[in-house]
């Protein structure tokens, strides 16, 4: 599926985007591989919608260059780009049946009727619609309402397909499962597609690569554990999950937290410190677990404090610790034992590769 | 259970009590519509087969009353429909552009534009059409600019034909025409626009298989608003025609106020009302309006 000549699906250099009082995207380069699942994750505002409606061709960059393919697009209108979008709100054609609206794009490329109305066939069963071809699109709830729009982009078999958090509408339920639907239509078609959403549950989930924004610029690029395990900025360490954070003084491999403890780093990790004194720290609340103050098995990097807060959440539980010197740490443990309380004392460890820096 | 058993009769007595409400709120515009439109209705279709001379009309089934319509009077009903429909099909070319414009070009100056389309309304109807007698006069600027540019011949007239009419009746029922367009086209979800660009539709396309077909609730509103009172107006060519130009509104205003003949008048009005009425049924369900109305 794969092109083997290298060339990405999508390619934004140097890309900006001004408006009137704020810049939206500031010089951005990205690449994009073919048969790709790739999410813009980010906060409002962030730039990731400028930017997938620059791709579509809906606002024109203040400068930069767009290819598709290789192919300098910059300027060009939407309906001359092989790219097809799914509607943040679907944007389906009220006055047209599902077959009428899916059909669209190929009525307007002047396909033949046999052939339109073979592939709208074949287009609806692989969304899972092919029962309702004449209803009109208020007839339907929202997440057939989402699959038509999908229908209506696919069938066009675009080199790309953009969706503009296109799951946003929908309850939790069905979320999780068009999510689900979503990665398997992506290997089904093998084409790339490009994902806009602020739910990073949902770009995890999903996605091959992620490129997680703020301010009209990409904090970090990379798969969906690299960028957990590995956040490199405070921004992302916060914005994808939960993280406990803590500063302290770097020297060599150990990093001396203001209560006196010391905390071990990967070679990776220590490596990143070079040239700086004051680091910033963090741990994800799932790596830490409580053992005894003197347990010869904890890890070494430990903590020590009183537990603040308890709350129970079915399958984990979570915990605030209080640790003097450093403020509350945030723990996350499966329900397999017992059940700590608020009050009692604790020690909290985890492993030096669970460690990750900050800059 | 005891007390399930009791409550029952009362919950049901709030249901019956909430049920009503719909039919409460309606009650004051039935009655109005009741008082001053089927009452008068029905008193009109008295008066129409009535017969004598004023002011002593007796009810004796004149049918005959009924026949005047197209006996007498065929020259200005064909007169009322066909400036009508002109000066409908001039407001729909005029306002089509006038609304698309003001909705997606209009930006931060869309409502100064509606209140400026408003405009004319803040001066009496009279006046307005009086100041198109100016316009259009023998010696005044559109004719003697017409007649420089060699459009019209060098004893033409406009004041006192029927251009002069369809012209004021177009100018005066322009924003009519124009706002329901404007209201539909304003508030046309623009997201459909960039789906249809989208999937490959150029602008004029996009503009033929979207915009259009979802501002036809607009535009079937306007023709209806333009064309119902255009039919029974008399003021225009009162002011800007002849009586070559009389329309059907004219025939019934002088039946009714000058000549007395209520019982002809009121046949006439009727029926106007009907022949309308069975025109625009085929009209409204050919536009399938009932179909774009989500």
């Amino acid at each position: 599926m794969t092109a083997g000549n290298g060339i990405p699906a999508v390619e934004l250099e140097n890309v900006t985007k001004r408006f009137a009082d704020f810049t939206a995207v500031d010089s951005l380069n990205l690449n994009i591989g073919e048969n790709t699942f790739f999410a813009m994750l980010g906060p409002s505002g962030c730039g990731k919608t400028t930017t997938l409606r620059m791709i579509g061709g809906f606002e024109d960059p203040t400068s930069g260059t767009i290819r598709l393919h290789g192919d300098d697009v910059t300027g060009l209108k939407p309906y001359r780009r092989a790219v097809n979008t799914v509607f943040q709100s679907y944007a389906l054609f009220p006055h047209m049946t599902v077959a009428e609206n899916v059909a669209f794009g190929l009525r307007r490329k002047k396909v033949d009727d046999a052939e339109v109305k073979r592939r709208v066939g074949e287009t609806l069963e692989l969304v899972q619609l092919s029962a309702r071809g004449s209803a009109k699109p208020r007839q339907l709830s929202g997440g057939q309402q989402q699959r038509v729009a999908l229908a209506r982009a696919l069938i066009n078999h675009p080199r790309v397909l953009l969706l503009d958090e296109p799951l946003g509408a929908l309850d939790l339920k069905l979320r999780k499962e068009m999510q689900i639907e979503l990665k398997r239509i992506q290997q089904e078609v093998g084409i790339t597609f490009i994902h806009v959403t602020h739910d990073q549950e949902e770009a995890m989930t999903m996605a091959d690569t992620i490129a997680v924004m703020n301010q009209g610029r990409i904090e970090r690029l990379g798969s969906p554990s690299e960028i957990y395990e590995d956040p490199r900025t405070p921004f992302v360490a916060g914005f994808l999950g939960a993280s406990n954070l803590m500063s302290g003084t770097v020297s060599g491999n150990e990093v001396g937290l203001p209560n006196g403890a010391v905390i071990r780093l990967t070679d990776i990790q220590a490596a990143r410190c070079n040239g700086h004194n004051e680091v910033q720290i963090g741990v994800r609340p799932e790596k830490l677990s409580f053992f005894g103050s003197n347990d010869g098995n904890a890890p070494v990097n430990r903590l020590s404090g009183v537990i603040a807060d308890t709350s129970f959440t079915g399958t984990s539980t979570q915990y605030l610790v209080e640790v003097p010197g450093i403020g509350q740490v945030a723990v996350v443990e499966q329900n397999l034992g017992d059940i700590h309380d608020p009050g009692e004392e604790v020690t909290v460890a985890w492993k030096p590769e669970h460690t990750f820096v900050v800059e | 259970m005891t007390t399930t058993t009791l409550h029952e009769p009362e919950l049901a007595r709030m249901a019956r009590r909430r049920a009503m409400v719909p039919y409460l709120l309606l009650l004051p515009g039935i009655a109005w519509l009741l008082v001053f439109f089927m009452v008068p209705i029905l008193r009109l279709i008295g008066v129409s087969l009535q017969s004598g001379v004023y002011p002593n009309y007796e009810f004796t089934w004149q049918w005959d009353n009924y026949a005047r319509l197209w006996t007498t009077y065929g020259s200005q009903v064909w007169n009322s429909l066909r400036f009508a429909f002109a000066a409908t099909v001039i407001c729909l070319v005029l306002a089509y552009p006038l609304a698309y414009f003001i909705a997606f070009r209009g930006g931060k100056w869309k409502n100064f534009l509606v209140v400026m389309l408003l405009m004319p309304f803040l001066m009496p109807f009279l006046l307005r059409t009086l100041s198109w007698k100016i316009i259009l006069a023998d010696e005044g600027i559109v004719v003697s600019t017409l007649k420089t540019l060699g459009v019209i011949g060098p004893n033409a007239t406009l004041l006192a034909t029927s251009v002069a009419v369809v012209a004021g009746i177009a100018y005066n029922f322009l924003p009519f025409m124009t706002l329901p367009i404007y209201v539909s086209l304003e508030k046309l979800d623009r997201s459909l626009i960039e789906a249809a660009a989208d999937l490959y539709a150029t602008p004029r396309e996009a503009f033929r298989k979207v915009t259009l077909p979802l501002s036809m609730p607009g535009v079937v509103a306007g023709t209806l608003l333009t064309f119902i009172p255009a039919v029974g107006d008399y003021v225009n060519v009162l002011l800007l025609g002849s009586p070559s130009e009389f329309m059907i509104g004219n025939v019934i205003q002088s039946r009714f106020l000058v000549v007395l003949d209520y019982p002809v008048a009121a046949a006439l009005s009727f029926t106007l009302m009907t022949v309308i009425v069975l025109m625009l049924i085929p009209y409204v369900r050919a536009t399938g309006t009932d179909d774009l109305v989500a």
